[in-house]
């Protein structure tokens, strides 16, 4: 599948001005993930997962990782657009005393599942999740949301085999592959090529997306299970830092430490203005 | 104490549906029943403790209890990072059970000698450091893995250990056995050196030397109040354990000793494997004895310090 050729929605552009806010009030953190994986959660939320923000412990839900947790900033908009939290927490980010850090933290936020920030954790987690719906005779599915980068990781393949051999079929793996990691390109610094063939030979059932694309994702969601007895495996097709131009595949937004005030209004101005 | 560890959690098992246990590639033997009878909660898996760790975490935040067992090395060290945020950060009741403590495994090399696990696992926050001194307490210990919060690690011991504890005084988690009195020495183990001191004091009496032994189990919660107060009346305090000088139980008590000031005008010392890679071959035994963790050493050491200057 070729690069990611969606076209942003009115939505899709006022959640990026309201996650570059909350990059501006917390004067730090990860730019280009949270634009990259902003789709995918965006529709998990809207049309697929069975969660319920007034009882985010509900035994019956269903489990969603974020195991890149450095694109958190999406993940937190979402659930604070859904209610799980007061909405004025996206303006507290990464500050003294508040709910909302730089990777999530599940004993703090309601709705999120487990606290990631070190790569390769959130699958094998997914898989205790799906191993203990299966013991409980629970319906409930568990979506675990993996980086390219985060895929060099060896416990990514070692909690693969383990679904796999499981036959989870309720767990799905979606790969945010937007093809960069911090340092550039991950051509360049780790090549995942063939990546869908990969994920299929340890045992999943595997299609690709455009990770951008709503009505795509919808669709895609809208299938699982791919396979009885195999988990599931979406390689959905993004760019770092969508929507935003200049920072589209540029390792440079990948984190900022300080945003300049000139930054901010580039980062406004390509997605139609301030929130 | 392995089989009577794992013969514990098929009977946890058997009475309480939250329990689940997750081997990576281990031996069937003392496994069979729990695989034949509750098939549904009982996970043979492969060769990847990272990935064990994790998708133990996954189980407990699931409410389940995990009692997870390999051999220790592996247990401790490939997924120290999984131990310390998916099991320690999120505070689950998940049970690492690590076959082979110490130099047990230390005719088949350096790279099966856990020397370090008890310092590395006490570092965590809400993390419960166990090592039983023989069968008979493994089993008393497993009876309160069920319900004690947040996660254990729990030191195997080779098996077949002198079985020196004894139902008529309680286990509890976090509070340490006075295994004997002694008004002029306290000696202070975990695991099994709690027999090698026994020896020791036994030795020290025909010296007319009055050694007491406890038995701290837990190194972490530290049973702090009693260490102190069995510290104070004595002249000499040595910690015995198979394990690094550096951080375990010697390292706990001698932070303990000074923040209290329990060991004023003390002598104290640390009995356990220096700051090496011990690359020697041969049984438990022999490599405890080569480093002086074998009761005619203690028993010297401990004359030594009563004494020296």
């Amino acid at each position: 599948m070729s690069p990611t050729g969606a076209t942003l929605d009115e939505r899709a552009l006022a959640q990026r001005r309201r996650i570059i806010r909350m990059l501006e009030r917390a004067g730090r953190g990860h730019v280009g993930s949270p634009l990259s994986v902003m789709e995918i959660i965006r529709v998990l939320y809207d049309d697929i997962l069975h969660v319920d923000a007034s009882r985010p412990d509900w035994p019956d839900r269903d489990r969603f990782i974020l195991s890149k947790g450095h694109a958190c900033l999406a993940l937190y908009l979402v659930l604070g657009e859904k209610g799980f939290f007061p909405a004025e927490e996206l303006d507290r980010v990464c500050k003294f005393g508040a709910m909302l850090g730089g990777h999530p933290e599940s004993h703090k936020i309601p709705g999120v599942e487990a606290s990631t920030g070190a790569l390769g954790h959130g699958l094998s987690i997914g898989v205790g999740f799906a191993l203990a719906a299966r013991i409980d005779k629970r319906a409930c599915r568990t979506f675990v949301l993996v980086g390219d980068g985060e895929s060099n990781e060896g416990s990514v393949w070692e909690a693969a085999l383990c679904a796999s051999k499981h036959k989870l079929d309720a767990l799905t793996v979606i790969v945010d592959y937007n093809k960069m990691q911090s340092y550039g390109s991950t051509f360049e610094v780790q090549d995942l090529e063939p990546l869908g063939a990969k994920w299929a030979s340890f045992g999943f059932a595997v299609r690709e997306v455009d990770g951008h694309d709503v009505a795509a994702l919808q669709g895609i969601f809208g299938q699982l299970p791919f396979e009885a007895g195999k988990p599931s495996l979406i390689v959905a097709h993004t760019v770092k830092g969508k929507g935003v131009p200049f920072a589209e595949g540029n390792p440079e937004w990948h984190h900022k430490a300080k945003l300049t005030a000139d930054e901010l209004a580039r980062l406004y101005a390509a997605l139609g203005g301030p929130p | 104490m392995r089989i009577a560890c794992l013969t514990a959690v098929y009977e946890l098992a058997r009475r309480d549906q939250r329990v689940v246990f997750i081997g990576s590639d281990i031996t069937k033997r003392s496994l069979e029943k729990f695989a034949a009878e509750i098939p549904e909660r009982f996970f043979m898996e492969g060769i990847y403790e990272g990935h064990l760790v994790g998708m133990a975490a996954g189980l407990a935040l699931s409410g389940k209890i995990p009692y997870l067992n390999t051999i220790n090395t592996f247990l401790t060290r490939r997924c120290y990072e999984q131990i310390l945020i998916d099991v320690g950060l999120h505070n689950l009741p998940v049970r690492l059970l690590g076959s082979g403590g110490g130099v047990v495994y230390a005719p088949l090399g350096p790279t099966h000698i856990a020397n370090e696990d008890l310092a590395i696992l006490r570092v965590i926050p809400n993390m419960t450091v166990v090592a039983p001194c023989d069968a008979e307490e493994m089993k008393r210990l497993m009876a309160q893995t069920l319900d004690w919060p947040g996660p254990i690690h729990v030191r195997i011991a080779k098996g077949g250990d002198k079985v020196v504890s004894s139902d008529a005084r309680p286990f509890r988690i976090g509070q340490a056995i006075p295994l004997c009195d002694g008004a002029d020495v306290l000696l202070i183990t975990t695991g099994i050196t709690a027999q090698i001191a026994l020896e020791a004091s036994a030795l020290l009496a025909t010296s007319g030397v009055d050694a007491g032994v406890l038995h701290v189990h837990t190194i972490k919660p530290l049973d702090a109040e009693q260490i102190a107060s069995r510290a104070r009346p004595v002249r000499v305090i040595v910690t015995v354990e198979e394990h690094s000088v550096i951080g375990g139980l010697g390292s706990a008590v001698a932070e303990l000793l000074m923040e209290t000031g329990a060991g004023q005008g003390k002598r104290f010392a640390r009995v356990g494997f220096p700051d090496v890679f011990t690359d020697e071959l041969g049984s438990q035994n022999e490599i405890m004895g080569k480093y002086g963790i074998a009761a005619p050493a203690v028993a010297a050491r401990v004359l030594a310090l009563l004494a020296g200057p």
